[in-house]
C-alpha cells in the first residue's frame, strides 16, 4: 500500500484507514497489525479474535465470512470516537464473489442428517452486515454486492451516493470473500464524508 | 444420572459452540437461555431440538414442552432419561 491517509476520493469519500487480511497477515494502514502462527482460517481468524481482546461470545456461533467481517470492522472502527453506536450514521456496503458459498456447502452437507439450524441461519452474504450491526447497534445503510472480482472504485461510487442523499457520515467498505475452501481475503476501508 | 448431565454439558458446549464455556462451569441448576446462565438464544433452542433427536433418538414432538423442558441441564437430562430409547 503505497497512499498517504488520509486521502479524498474525487468525489465524496474521505479513506480514513485501510485493512487487509490475508494469508494469516493483517496489515492496517499498511502496517502489520497481526500476524498469525497459522494460514488455517478457523485458527487464524481465533487467534486474532483473541489478540484484540474482544469478549463477545456469539463470535463463536459464526460462520467463517462473518468472522471475517466482524473482525476487520472492529479492528477499523478501533479508537475512532466520532463514531458512536445506536447510530444511523454508519453505512456498511461489502462485495464478494463467492456469496455464501462455503456455509451453502456445508448446510448442504448437514442436510444428509438432520440439517443445522445454526448453520442454516448463515446461508447468506449479508448475515455479515447483520452481525456488525447487532454489535454497534448500527441502523444505516447496507448493501452486500455479489461481483467476479472486487471492483473497489465501483463500491465507493455506491458509497458516495449514500453520503450524497442519506444520513450516511461514516462507511466501513470493501471486499470480504470466504471461497470455497476456506481461502479468505478482506480489503475494507473507513470511509468519512 | 450424573454421567448423563456431564455428557449433556461436554455436547451442549460442543455443538453450540460455547468456546467461553468449560463443563466444570455449567451447573446443572443454572438457567440455559438467561443471562445469568448460558444465555443461548432461540437458534440454540433449535439446535437443542437436533441434539435430543440426533444424539438420544428423541423427537419433541409438543413444542409447547420445550420450555419446561430446556430451563437447565437438569431438566433437560430428567427428560432424556424419561424418553430415551
Amino acid at each position: 500500500m503505497d497512499v498517504m491517509l488520509p486521502y479524498t476520493l474525487k468525489n465524496m469519500s474521505k479513506v480514513i484507514k485501510e485493512l487487509i487480511i490475508e494469508q494469516g497477515l493483517v496489515q492496517l494502514n499498511g502496517e502489520t497489525f497481526f500476524k498469525g502462527d497459522t494460514n488455517e482460517t478457523v485458527t487464524f481468524l481465533k487467534s486474532l479474535y483473541k489478540h484484540i481482546g474482544l469478549k463477545y461470545g456469539k463470535f463463536f456461533k459464526m460462520d467463517s465470512l462473518c468472522k471475517l467481517g466482524f473482525l476487520a470492522t472492529e479492528i477499523l472502527l478501533d479508537g475512532v470516537e466520532d463514531i458512536k453506536t445506536e447510530t444511523d450514521e454508519v453505512a456498511l456496503v461489502f462485495a464478494n464473489a463467492s456469496s455464501s458459498l462455503n456455509t451453502d456447502v456445508n448446510y448442504q452437507n448437514s442436510i444428509a442428517e438432520i440439517p443445522s439450524p445454526a448453520v442454516f441461519v448463515y446461508t447468506l452474504p449479508n448475515i455479515v452486515i447483520g452481525e456488525i450491526s447487532i454489535r454497534h447497534k448500527f441502523y444505516g445503510e447496507h448493501m452486500f454486492f455479489i461481483q467476479e472480482k472486487y471492483n473497489k472504485e465501483e463500491l465507493l461510487k455506491y458509497t458516495d451516493s449514500l453520503f450524497a442523499e442519506t444520513q450516511t457520515k461514516f462507511a466501513v467498505v470493501g471486499w470480504l470473500e470466504m471461497g470455497m475452501n476456506n481461502e479468505y481475503s478482506a480489503q475494507l476501508m473507513l470511509c468519512s464524508k | 444420572m450424573s454421567e448423563l448431565k456431564e455428557e449433556l454439558k461436554a455436547k451442549l458446549i460442543e455443538q453450540l459452540n460455547l468456546e467461553d464455556f468449560e463443563v466444570s462451569d455449567i451447573e446443572d441448576n443454572d438457567p440455559l437461555f438467561a443471562d445469568e446462565g448460558l444465555a443461548l438464544d432461540s437458534i440454540d433452542a433449535l439446535e437443542i431440538i437436533v441434539l435430543l433427536e440426533k444424539e438420544y433418538g428423541i423427537k419433541l414432538d409438543d413444542p409447547k414442552k420445550g420450555k419446561d423442558i430446556m430451563q437447565s441441564v437438569q431438566t433437560l437430562a430428567d427428560f432424556i432419561e424419561k424418553n430415551r430409547k
